[in-house]
């Protein structure tokens, strides 16, 4: 292994972070196939949500196509804030701070924790379901493997907190506390996408 | 046991190809079960339902449980060695690609013991009927969701075994065209992948938990299944043949002694193929009245501009070349020529009129057939007798490799071109059987008869297997004087598969080094 130019640059990532990237893309084009769905539907509606569609029975069962936007609207401001938290422990641990680390990520999983209940709360409080007409099935199926995704954020950052405690992080070594930052800023990326398409593009 | 818990990539290599050529056997009889059936008018031997079930899981078997991942498996087993990689980047990840599929494979068949049977709408599992289908259908989105995530993650490690992980001197540009057929294969995996899960996803919310995606009852909309499928499975078609054009791309210059006729071009192809396979996916909807006609009908002619030029790359490569007719290099010719036919027809369907004449017929089936067995099927074969040496150490034999080339082209073109005819006469797939005064019969007879001779083509192959086996290994490293990597090392390689990796200064490392041998020698 002599002469030729090396193909090993400086290497500014990982494998294993680059990786992680390349998954998200995967993640990006899977959602982007969701909701694409929804806005071929919302496209197809002469109006939207689709009160025409409900049936007599339906109507009398009391379902009204309504969402609970003010509730949403807090959540969507503690998961923000959650990423910010997160981003905290990030440039915490980038200064050695294994405490500030301790404490962002704590912070972050609560909230992301309180965004998860409120998302259970808001669906006991609807009244429509997912088997009501496509606005239901897109609402349900959307949100639904966002909070999934939240649910998958939350349990990573708890393994990254356990690996926290048990000080597996210093200034140079805490990349699986990037990805996991990256992860949650991904999945809070998402729903600003989903608020904003659900709740506030108006009809 | 050490097979069970193994992360080498050669190990998981191996096992991808057994699987695969596994699923390749039922499938195959599985198409022989549709042309049995199909051999004559009005026939009993399957019954309607059955029929359908069985030209279904024909088709997934082929395409999700053999074609697609094959590339996997000689790519597992072949890319790491061609840039001069010890492993995969992620090795545990690479087993759990692998050991998702036998699930996946008995999920997808376990339909034919439930309630209704196997899936049966077909592999494109268009609503409505697979909104109304039975269990089977569940079992079928399952496997199929198993197998996507499986290639999904087994994409993101290639790409970065091929970003990160290459020898010394190996730049992007000198990488074997097999490793670049790969990284595009791996990029639309990445990216096409899991729009079909999300696909799969709404099929099954709709099926399951009374959604209405795909029913217009609910202000669902039918065709919406059409577009999210088909924005994966055109890609998808490219990922079942960029990575054959790959594996003959390496065998031509080979068995010509010529370096492949432009390398350059044709990497940059194969990324317009990958880049432009992105924005066909409606030329499979024509007929819906659903989509922008001439936008995806112009893009799909314009697929046919760097397909050409692969084209002429192997014309380029084989011209005045010094050519040995050995078994890979046959199969490498087979595909040159039955993928040109698959590209010929495909293109007659790329025009709108033309198209809307053609769809559902045989034709399609046809065109299908040409490129996928034609092309993916005869680079599987060609990769088979170039790649045996180097992975189990012994050479398949060459008159019983010529003799199953002889059976698998006769009997294919037999197969499949009588299906342009059927297709122009108006003979619809996928129906189980045929009135007696259509006068369909005579063709579909000679179809039959050449499905049956490529079933025979396959005995020599499995003799060929059966006696490579039972010689001992006595395989140089380089059998063929081939120009990559792999065939610097042993046949089989070691675990740690090279014990040193000569200088790469080109795309062709092994021809450099042989020329830097005969002029020391000379001096």
């Amino acid at each position: 292994m002599t002469a030729g130019t090396t193909t090993h640059q400086k290497e500014s990532m990982s494998n294993g972070m680059l990786g992680f990237i390349l998954f998200l893309a995967s993640e990006v084009m899977f959602f982007g196939g969701l909701f694409a769905a929804y806005f071929i539907a919302r496209a197809d509606s002469p109006s939207w949500p689709p009160t025409e569609l409900l049936s007599a029975q339906q109507i009398a069962d009391g379902v009204k196509l309504e969402l609970e936007v003010v509730l949403t609207a807090i959540s969507t401001g503690i998961l923000i804030l959650s990423s910010v938290t997160v981003q905290w422990a990030v440039f915490q641990i980038q200064r050695g701070n294994q405490k500030g680390l301790l404490w962002g990520l704590f912070i972050s999983i609560v909230l992301g924790a309180i965004f998860l209940v409120m998302q259970m709360y808001d669906y006991t409080q609807l009244h429509f379901r997912a088997d009501d007409t496509v606005f239901g099935t897109t609402f349900y199926t959307l949100t639904g493997f966002h909070g999934a995704h939240v649910l998958g954020g939350v349990i990573i950052m708890t393994l990254i907190l356990g690996r926290s405690l048990a000080g597996h992080f210093t200034a140079e070594h805490h990349e699986a506390v990037e990805a996991a930052s990256m992860y949650w800023h991904f999945v809070d990326i998402v729903w600003i996408a989903l608020f904003a398409t659900l709740y506030l593009i108006p009809a | 046991m050490d097979w069970l818990t193994t992360v080498d990539h050669k190990k998981l290599g191996i096992l991808y190809l057994w699987f695969t050529l596994f699923f390749f056997a039922v499938g195959g009889i599985l198409a022989i079960l549709v042309r049995t059936q199909l051999a004559v008018g009005e026939n009993t031997f399957l019954a309607n339902d059955a029929y359908n079930q069985i030209f279904t899981m024909h088709a997934s078997a082929m395409l999700f449980l053999f074609i697609i991942p094959i590339w996997a498996g000689f790519g597992n087993y072949f890319v790491p060695l061609q840039i001069g990689a010890l492993d995969m980047a992620f090795p545990r990840i690479n087993a759990l690609s692998f050991w998702m599929l036998p699930p996946a494979g008995l999920l997808m068949f376990a339909g034919f013991l439930v309630d209704g049977g196997a899936a049966a709408g077909g592999w494109t599992a268009y609503s409505p009927l697979s909104r109304q289908a039975g269990m089977g259908m569940d079992l079928w989105i399952m496997a199929v969701l198993l197998l996507g995530m499986s290639s999904t993650i087994g994409a993101a490690n290639f790409l970065v075994t091929m970003f990160r992980m290459r020898a010394p001197g190996m730049t992007m540009f000198r990488m074997p065209i097999f490793t670049w057929t790969m990284l595009v294969t791996a990029l639309l995996q990445l990216l096409a992948t899991p729009v079909l899960a999300a696909a799969l996803a709404m099929l099954f919310i709709d099926r399951n938990y009374g959604g209405a995606f795909f029913d217009p009852n609910g202000g669902g909309n039918v065709v919406l299944w059409q577009n999210v499928f088909w924005f994966y499975s055109h890609p998808a078609v490219y990922i079942m043949i960029l990575p054959g054009m790959g594996i003959i791309s390496e065998i031509l210059p080979v068995f010509s002694r010529k370096p492949l006729f432009g390398y350059k071009a044709f990497v940059f192809a194969t990324m317009g193929i990958g880049a432009l396979g992105f924005s066909v996916w409606a030329h499979h909807m024509f007929t819906t009245g659903a989509v922008l006609l001439p936008f995806f009908g112009i893009m799909t002619f314009m697929i046919g501009v760097p397909t050409g030029v692969k084209i002429f790359n192997w014309l380029g490569t084989l011209w005045g070349g010094s050519i040995s007719f050995k078994a890979p290099m046959l199969f490498a010719l087979g595909f040159v020529s039955m993928f040109l036919i698959g590209g010929l027809n495909g293109t007659f369907s790329a025009a709108v009129p033309v198209d809307f004449a053609l769809h559902d017929t045989y034709f399609v089936v046809a065109h299908i057939h040409y490129v996928l067995f034609g092309g993916s099927v005869f680079a599987v074969f060609a990769g088979m007798y170039y790649w045996f040496p180097k992975i189990w150490g012994r050479k398949l034999d060459e008159r019983l490799g010529q003799l199953h080339f002889v059976f698998m082209f006769i009997g294919f073109n037999l197969a499949f071109f009588p299906m342009h005819l059927l297709g122009l006469d108006g003979m619809p797939r996928r129906i189980a059987t045929y009135a007696n005064e259509s006068g369909w019969e005579p063709l579909n007879i000679l179809s039959t008869v050449g499905a049956y001779i490529i079933a025979i083509g396959m005995i020599p192959f499995i003799i060929n297997l059966v006696l490579a086996f039972r010689r001992p290994p006595d395989q140089p490293n380089d059998p063929w004087e081939g120009n990559t990597l792999e065939w610097a090392t042993t046949s089989p390689p070691p675990v740690h598969n090279f014990d040193s990796i000569p200088p790469v200064k080109s795309e062709r490392p092994l021809f450099d080094a042989r020329q830097e041998n005969t002029n020391m020698e000379n001096h």
